[in-house]
């Protein structure tokens, strides 16, 4: 009955005192908590700076895929992560956003939502994504009006209503899992073929209640004050319908958060951030890991793994490289 | 009834309480009946100030102590405000039960209501105290929702540094009448003097800078 991001709050006196850190983290999901972990291990002074502790994990009702742990609530797996990193006393600021970055020599400049700025000899973009949107008409007009992102948010809005969900991928999938016991029916939605893992897919065999429209693609979404329903193009007949529906849960992926750097780093058509091998972007000294990153599998444990890269990169990068004081 | 917290939760919420400065004082309205979720409010609050030698509770009735009813502005149960160590109202309120993710909402509002530094820059606090208006902020939760306790807190700190805004956390499922009069369908949902809207959490400049507009 109740969901901690177990954590005092860092009294950002602790976080002010130190005048430039070896290396500052920006992000709290996978990539973020695990790089710190990995650089504290080092020796390093390192710090977080984070909105929400856990980033994604907070969205995800369930994870199975992340080895050791099977079936654990995404949540939990995030507590776990922030235990970890806790015990080696690594200071979180959280609750706030970076809000700019900007290279002084080799250093960086760090401005806080607080009002505060910080200064690090390294840097690491671990901001993961935001939810995709679909980018028709009405889907910006009717958000909050039926149209949401976070299935686990705004569920209990749709107690015995008729929610679509647009998506084919495991977020999709999930998606409808968690509606099942509030809607009274679930239309899922996707413009090709589904891309779930098979032993997800296999668990919408067992929801009476669930539609399958696929190769149909979402046109706009439709309504008065609330949304009432979207226009889908059928491909194989070419036509257009109209379903009605109380709801749109659209899950279709995630949008790099990478608007802090994009315009000093290289990125990819996508904004999502260039890294070598080493996670470095394209200006020396800082680094990006896990969904802002170009690699093409969001994933948790793809995620950890490069924040881990990331951390013992810098750590090199500090003895070798950086030439500041 | 049985505890809402067990020992587990109960030693986690301790030391999230363990920065408490000065004492605070939550004052709880319920009603003798027809309230359904009044009696487990009552019990969270109880159960949290025996965590903590600093938190006082009072339970007031909203149908008999119009007095207190009047003072801090109350309009429906469960709701409790909580108090600074002068027994100060600064327009931190609770509509529901802070269950589920808005525990940490409400661990929040308790250890900063206590005097800890909320870590703002000058600059902020300066920009913040010369909102003279009279705000009133409701943000429209629900307890499955892990982005929402970011948006109370940052609406509880503006409350706790002007005394002119007001901030509560309204569980929407619990005030479903108020929630349907301001259209809620996806939280967090934020409404400024019932008029303005902002979806979604937002750092505390952006919020600020919506309220410099009214
Ligand atoms: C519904 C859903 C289900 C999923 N299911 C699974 C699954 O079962 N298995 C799996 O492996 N993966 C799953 N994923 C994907 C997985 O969650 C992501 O790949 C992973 O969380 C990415 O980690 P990250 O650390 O890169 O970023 P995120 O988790 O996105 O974290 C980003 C962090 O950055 C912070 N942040 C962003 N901007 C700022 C800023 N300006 N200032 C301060 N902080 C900021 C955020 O608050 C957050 O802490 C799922 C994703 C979704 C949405």
């Amino acid at each position: 009955m109740f969901n901690f991001s177990i954590d005092k709050k860092t009294q950002s006196s602790e976080f002010d005192q130190i005048k430039k850190w070896d290396f500052l983290v920006v992000g709290g999901g996978p990539a973020g908590l695990n790089a710190a972990l990995y650089a504290k291990r080092k020796g390093l002074k390192v710090g977080i700076i984070v909105n929400e502790i856990g980033g994604q994990l907070n969205n995800t009702t369930w994870v199975d895929n992340y080895i050791g742990f099977s079936m654990i609530e995404g949540e939990e797996l995030s507590n776990k992560f922030l235990d970890h990193v806790k015990q080696l006393e690594v200071p979180i600021l959280k609750g706030v956003y970076v809000q700019g970055i900007e290279q002084v020599k080799q250093d960086f400049n760090v401005s806080v939502s607080n009002g505060k700025e910080y200064t690090t000899k390294t840097l690491l973009l671990a901001t993961g994504g935001e939810p995709r949107k679909l980018g028709v008409t009405g889907e910006k007009e009717f958000t909050n009006k039926g149209v949401t992102y976070c299935a686990t948010c705004d569920a209990p809005f749709f107690k015995d209503k008729h929610v679509i969900v647009a998506g084919g991928g495991n977020s999709a999938v999930e998606g409808v899992i968690d509606l099942v016991p509030w809607a009274s029916k679930i239309t899922l939605v996707h413009r090709s073929q589904f891309r779930a893992d098979k032993i997800l897919l296999d668990k919408l065999n067992d929801i009476d209640k669930l539609d399958i429209h696929l190769e149909t693609q979402i046109i706009s979404v439709v309504g008065n004050e609330q949304m009432t329903g979207i226009q889908a193009l059928d491909k194989h007949t070419n036509e257009k319908k109209l379903i009605k529906a109380d709801g749109l849960l659209i899950e279709i992926g995630t949008e790099a958060n990478s608007k802090l750097i994009k315009d000093i780093v290289e990125t990819n058509e996508r904004e999502e951030i260039k890294v070598d091998l080493n996670q470095m972007t394209s200006v020396p000294g800082l680094f990006a890991a896990g969904d802002v990153t170009e690699q093409p599998f969001k994933q948790i444990i793809i995620s950890a793994a490069e924040g881990a890269k990331a951390a013992l990169a810098v750590n090199q990068y500090l003895i070798q490289i950086y030439k500041g004081e | 009834m049985a505890n809402l917290l067990n020992e587990e939760v109960s030693k986690q919420i301790k030391e999230a309480l363990s920065p408490m400065q000065n004492e605070i004082t939550m004052v709880l309205f319920t009603k003798e009946s027809g309230c359904n979720t009044c009696e487990e409010t009552e019990q969270l609050l109880t159960e949290v100030k025996a965590l903590n030698d600093k938190i006082s509770v009072e339970v007031k009735d909203i149908d008999k102590d119009k007095e207190d009813v009047e003072k801090y502005h109350i309009t429906d149960v469960p709701t409790f405000v909580i108090l600074d160590d002068n027994k100060k109202y600064k327009g931190v309120k609770f509509q529901g039960i802070p269950a589920g993710h808005e525990i940490n909402s409400f661990l929040s509002a308790m250890v900063f209501m206590s005097g800890l530094d909320l870590g703002l820059d000058q600059k902020i606090v300066e920009r913040l105290s010369k909102i003279t208006k009279p705000i009133d902020i409701k943000v429209f939760v629900t307890l499955s929702c892990p982005h929402c306790p970011g948006a109370v807190a940052t609406a509880h700190s503006l409350a706790m540094l002007n005394e002119n805004i007001e901030a509560s956390m309204i569980e929407a499922q619990t005030f479903q009448q108020l929630s349907v009069k301001h259209n809620v369908s996806g939280v967090p949902k934020i409404i400024i003097n019932d008029e303005f809207e902002l979806v979604g959490n937002h750092p505390i400049d952006a919020f600020l800078t919506e309220l410099e507009k009214i």
